[in-house]
């Protein structure tokens, strides 16, 4: 059984169609990126698998539960899918350990003493076992990233969703977070990125899936889509990330001409 | 001679001195201190109003306060969420709500408390006899600015905060209680101090009601004795009693308006 089956999604807001028709798996294990231009669709499509977006059209399922089914109970399924947000949004109330702690005892009803536990395990597992007592004020961009992440595995989800988990961040402290990110993909959880480290993605993914226009233009394993893409709009895209200062007068011109 | 800018401003600075001395120097110097103090600072007269001044009118009108303040903020807290509802008529009646009792003067709305509604239902009555028409008359008012306030702090504690929760699998009930309000709460904590001094001020209108000697509070107590003595000392007592009430609030949400400040 896939881990997310998506087929047909459309997402309307208003009379802007952001999404329009979207078809993807991803299977177990599988670490799949998605990139694609800014106002592409990447986060709402990210946002659709777990209802924070109510899709228009289409279906979707999480493990053979189909969450755009009315009946579905969102709470249960949203409880075995972490997500990390570009903002990390922890809760600025409450201790890093509360931070990971408050879903376990509230959604899960752990006990005090597992949830620590699990805490300390999952804290750990992203090197910040001392900030335990720290409010997230007094943490460093990358270390509330750490921390956001930790706080989703402490629900042991089976699957990730992360939005943009960098582009918030120094760039010093970018690496930091992708290492914790690396090493969940290689202990074999199931991810979904969006994001715009092609180097990551080149590295870690199983499989690329390029965006454009709220369409899937192309997608396949990063040494394909990447080395040798078949669509001409992935290879500008490309073009444009990965050498931005080599990017041409006409081709300005062109982009601008493709907006308006 | 040419002025440099920094020395025309100290001339300036020293002139705003001068001036503001001679102008204190001139009052006091005008004012009839034997008249004055014969008035308004009677010693035997402000002897004379202790310990009731504080066991009874100060006490009454701290409680006052402390009831019409839980009144309101509990009622304004289920207006704000009421305001935030995805409920259409939840909304619409929050809103009306808001707009009335903000609209009316808090002196008709405790008449309307105190006699217009015993008179419409002379067979029940508010339970806790003033106490009660003091806490819902002043309550029902205050509780209209503290909806908007509550609503504001709830608006203003980030969207991501909310869906964060909900992408944890907690219902929005439960992230409105663990995650929302309480962020929401440390917001509103400066303005809804406010909102205490603001209601211990408006006490000072419960005498309408008809207080008696044991529900009696300071400005009515201060009248009273004003018009038993003939001297407005009384008042002056009054006055610096409000003061011991008032001064420390607006130090305090001064206090946490600056630690907030510095957080952020
Ligand atoms: N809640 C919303 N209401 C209205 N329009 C929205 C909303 N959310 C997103 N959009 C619009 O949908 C389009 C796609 O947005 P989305 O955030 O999915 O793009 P993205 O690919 O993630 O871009 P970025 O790389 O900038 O994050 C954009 O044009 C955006 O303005
Ligand atoms: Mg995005």
């Amino acid at each position: 059984m896939s881990t997310i089956e998506i087929s047909d999604l459309h997402k309307s807001f208003g009379s802007l169609e952001v999404l329009r028709g979207i078809d993807l798996t991803v299977e177990p294990g599988e670490v799949v990126c998605v990139i694609g231009p800014s106002g592409s669709g990447k986060s709402t499509l990210l946002r659709c698998v777990n209802l924070l977006e109510e899709p228009t059209s289409g279906s979707i399922r999480v493990a053979g539960v189909e969450v755009t089914d009315p009946d579905c109970d969102i709470d249960e399924v949203r409880r075995g899918i972490g997500m990390v947000f570009q903002q990390f949004n922890l809760f600025g109330h409450l201790t890093v350990r509360e931070n990971v702690t408050i879903a376990q005892r509230r959604v899960l009803k752990r006990g005090k003493a597992e949830a620590d536990r699990i805490a300390a395990a999952n804290l750990g597992r992203v090197g910040l076992s001392e900030k335990a007592k720290a409010y997230p004020a007094q943490l460093s961009g990358g270390q509330q990233q750490r921390v956001a992440i930790a706080r989703a595995l402490a629900m042991d989800p089976q699957l990730m969703l992360f939005d943009e988990p960098t582009s918030a961040l120094d760039p010093e402290l970018v690496g930091e977070v992708l290492a914790v990110m690396r090493g969940l993909a290689a202990e074999g959880m199931t991810m979904l990125v969006v994001t715009h480290e092609m180097a990551f993605a080149r590295e870690v993914a199983s499989r690329v899936v390029f965006m454009d226009g709220g369409v899937i233009v192309e997608q396949g394993p990063p040494a394909e889509v990447f080395g040798n893409p078949r669509e001409d709009r992935t290879r500008e895209f490309l073009h444009r990330v990965l050498e931005p200062a080599s990017v041409s007068e006409t081709e300005i011109i062109k982009i601008k001409g493709e907006t308006l | 001679m040419k002025l440099s800018p920094r020395r025309r401003r100290r001339i300036a600075r020293v002139a705003g001195y001068v001036v503001f001395g001679l102008a204190i120097l001139a009052v006091v110097g005008a004012a009839d201190w034997a008249r004055l103090s014969e008035a308004f600072f009677r010693r035997d007269v402000a002897t004379g109003m202790f310990p009731e001044a504080i066991t009874i009118a100060l006490r009454n009108t701290i409680l006052y306060t402390l009831m019409a303040f839980v009144f309101g903020l509990t009622l304004g807290l289920v207006l704000a969420l009421m305001r935030l509802s995805s409920v259409l008529p939840y909304r619409w009646f929050a809103t009306a709500y808001i707009e009335l009792f903000r609209g009316l003067p808090a002196l008709l709305v405790l008449f309307m408390v105190g006699y217009g509604v015993p008179l419409a239902f002379p067979d029940r009555e508010i339970p806790g006899g003033v106490y009660g028409s003091v806490t819902v008359g002043l309550g029902l008012t205050a509780a209209a600015y503290m909806a908007e306030t509550i609503r504001a702090g709830i608006q203003a504690v980030p969207k991501g905060q909310l869906e964060a929760a909900r992408t944890l699998g907690m219902s929005h009930t439960r992230a409105m209680i663990s995650i929302v309000l309480p962020q929401a709460f440390r917001i509103v904590i400066p303005p809804l101090t406010n909102e205490i001094i603001l209601l211990t001020k408006d006490t000072s209108l419960v005498y309408v009601l008809g207080v008696t000697s044991t529900t009696i509070e300071l400005t009515k107590f201060a009248g009273d004795t004003l018009n038993t003595l003939v001297n407005p000392t009384p008042l002056v007592v009054a006055g610096l009693l409000y003061l011991v009430i008032t001064l420390p609030l607006s130090q305090l949400v001064r206090g946490l308006e600056r630690r907030a400040g510095r957080e952020r």
